[in-house]
């Protein structure tokens, strides 16, 4: 159904800008004493969906806030297309969308509203087109029904929803997701998960995929990246990573549930 | 010194955040419809308020000030005393302290939560500034109502202290008298005096209020304690600088 819906959607009107490539070299990330990120280098081609993976803690938020250029590195660099981008210029010349784990709508604003925020304070175009780009977004995440709604009205998926529907109407060089299938059900992941691809398809964008979601990384990504307290440990292909022996990767992508040796035993057994 | 230094750092956030904001006058025209919303909340919403303060001020000022001036035989002055303490002090002040308990707290709570939320982040990454968005309007709005509330307020706790002077048997003071011991003294500059204090006190409230807000980190929690640090800091502040601001206008 989503794939149908997905065809019917013609591509927005870009104009000759294409999609980027991000870099990040010896990037390194402290709070006070407390190391996060480690020495992180990696190049996302333009175009490509890099899914990067990783337990909880493993630094990979704060390594997409760096992408997204919200947060300044304490050793390294990150650059889209080699510009800062935490620049507001960086921003203005490459549209670059957020997707928040969260949601983060503007709760004070409507669905259309927040959805035509981008347009109308960067007046891209005119209103009835911009009426016209909103609703085709909200077509396509199946929620034309909430448009009049206010965020807190929403359920935690049709928020996540509303979310990747804001960052379509950006119509973005760079989509950078944070965990878009957490709290939702299977079909609507799936959904989500055939939307990052087809994005791809369609207008080329270059997506960063920060996720747990194992199923979604290997669906969809076309290298994946493995973070393990804070550093890099590999970036491969799924076809790959699947056939990784590392200890560390293996436990993270195939976890055995043991009962009899349970992991938080062993954990509070080192500890004393 | 910790704290010594997060009183430097706040001090001067709030000094970078008013000129970000102020870099973005030229966009005014475009958020007019901001300001109109922020100016209404500020402003209409406080004027009851303002209003019910400044008379029983003015009432209880009155009251005090005609049993003394009676003894001394000077009650004609009332009229002067309640004018000038009004317009000069009580007004702006009381305005200013009001609008940090109701306004300010009120737009730290709501821009914390924002920041708590990613709110904040997600209008960074879609390149529009917070300051332009959500600092400017605010800051516009008190602009335009402080003066407002401020002549309001005086002009009701004016009417609080002739109500008590005629309507109390032992100060027995006409309104006529009254109004015109309020005019002879009170000047065209007393009441200027005032609205600059008011416009300085209300930009300033706001400003604490914005910054405060947009610095919030964490959850929760830390949204109670900023908007407790908001209206602390701006009461602090009110005071303060109510003293320089007098000492200036002399």
């Amino acid at each position: 159904m989503a794939s149908l819906r997905l065809k019917s959607f013609s591509p927005p009107v870009r104009d000759d800008r294409s999609p980027v490539r991000i870099s990040v070299s010896g990037l390194s990330k402290s709070y006070g004493a407390q190391g996060v990120l480690h020495d992180i280098s990696l190049e996302v081609k333009p175009g490509e969906i890099f899914v990067i993976m990783g337990p909880s803690g493993s630094g990979k938020s704060v390594l997409m806030r760096h992408i997204a250029g919200l947060e300044l590195p304490s050793a390294g660099t990150v650059a889209i297309n080699g510009q800062d981008p935490s620049l507001p210029e960086t921003r203005d010349r490459f549209a670059l969308a957020l997707v928040f784990q969260s949601g983060a709508l503007f709760n004070s604003l409507s669905v259309y509203e927040n959805l035509a925020l981008y347009p109308l304070e960067h007046r891209l175009c005119p209103k009835p087109e911009i009426r016209e780009r909103v609703m085709r977004a909200l077509r396509i995440l199946s929620i034309e029904n909430a448009v009049h709604k206010l965020p807190a009205e929403l359920s935690g998926g049709m928020k996540k929803r509303v979310a990747i529907a804001r960052a379509l109407v950006m119509e973005p060089q760079v989509i950078l997701y944070d965990e878009p299938t957490s709290e939702l059900d299977p079909v609507m992941a799936a959904t989500i998960a055939e939307i990052i691809a087809t994005l791809k398809e369609q207008f080329s964008v270059t997506s960063v995929v920060v996720s747990h979601d194992r199923d979604l990384a290997f669906a969809i990504a076309d290298r994946i990246a493995v973070l393990h307290q804070g550093r890099l440990i590999a970036v491969q292909t799924p076809a790959e990573l699947r056939e990784n022996r590392d200890p560390i990767i293996r436990e993270f992508l195939q976890p055995a549930i043991n009962l009899q040796e349970p992991r938080f035993k062993k954990l509070e057994a080192n500890h004393d | 010194m910790n704290r010594i230094n997060e009183v430097f750092e706040a001090f001067g956030s709030a000094l970078i955040l008013a000129w970000r904001a102020f870099r973005s006058l030229p966009s005014a025209p475009r958020i007019l419809r901001r300001v109109s919303e922020q100016g209404y909340l500020a402003g209409y919403t406080t004027l009851p308020i303002v209003a019910i303060l400044l008379f029983f001020i003015g009432a209880v000022l009155a009251l005090q000030a005609g049993n003394t001036l009676r003894d001394f035989g000077a009650k004609q002055l009332i009229g002067t005393l309640v004018g000038e303490s009004i317009a000069r002090e009580l007004g702006p002040v009381m305005v200013a302290i009001l609008l940090a308990g109701r306004v300010g707290s009120a737009v730290t709570a709501e821009l914390a939560s924002m920041r708590v939320s990613g709110e904040i982040d997600a209008l960074v990454t879609m390149n529009i500034p917070p300051e332009r968005m959500l600092v400017l309007p605010r800051l516009l709005a008190v602009l335009l109502i402080t003066p407002v509330l401020t002549i309001i307020g005086n002009i009701i706790g004016w009417f609080g202290g002739a109500i008590v002077c005629a309507g109390v048997s032992t100060i027995g003071v006409e309104p006529e008298m009254y109004f015109q011991a309020l005019k002879q003294y009170l000047t065209v500059q007393d009441i200027m005096d005032g609205l600059i204090k008011a416009e300085i006190f209300g930009f300033v409230v706001m400003l604490i209020a914005c910054s405060t807000g947009l610095r919030t980190r964490g959850g929760p929690r830390e949204i109670g304690f900023a908007v407790t640090k908001s209206v602390v800091f701006s009461l602090i502040a009110i005071l303060t600088l109510d003293y320089f601001i007098t000492k200036a206008l002399d």
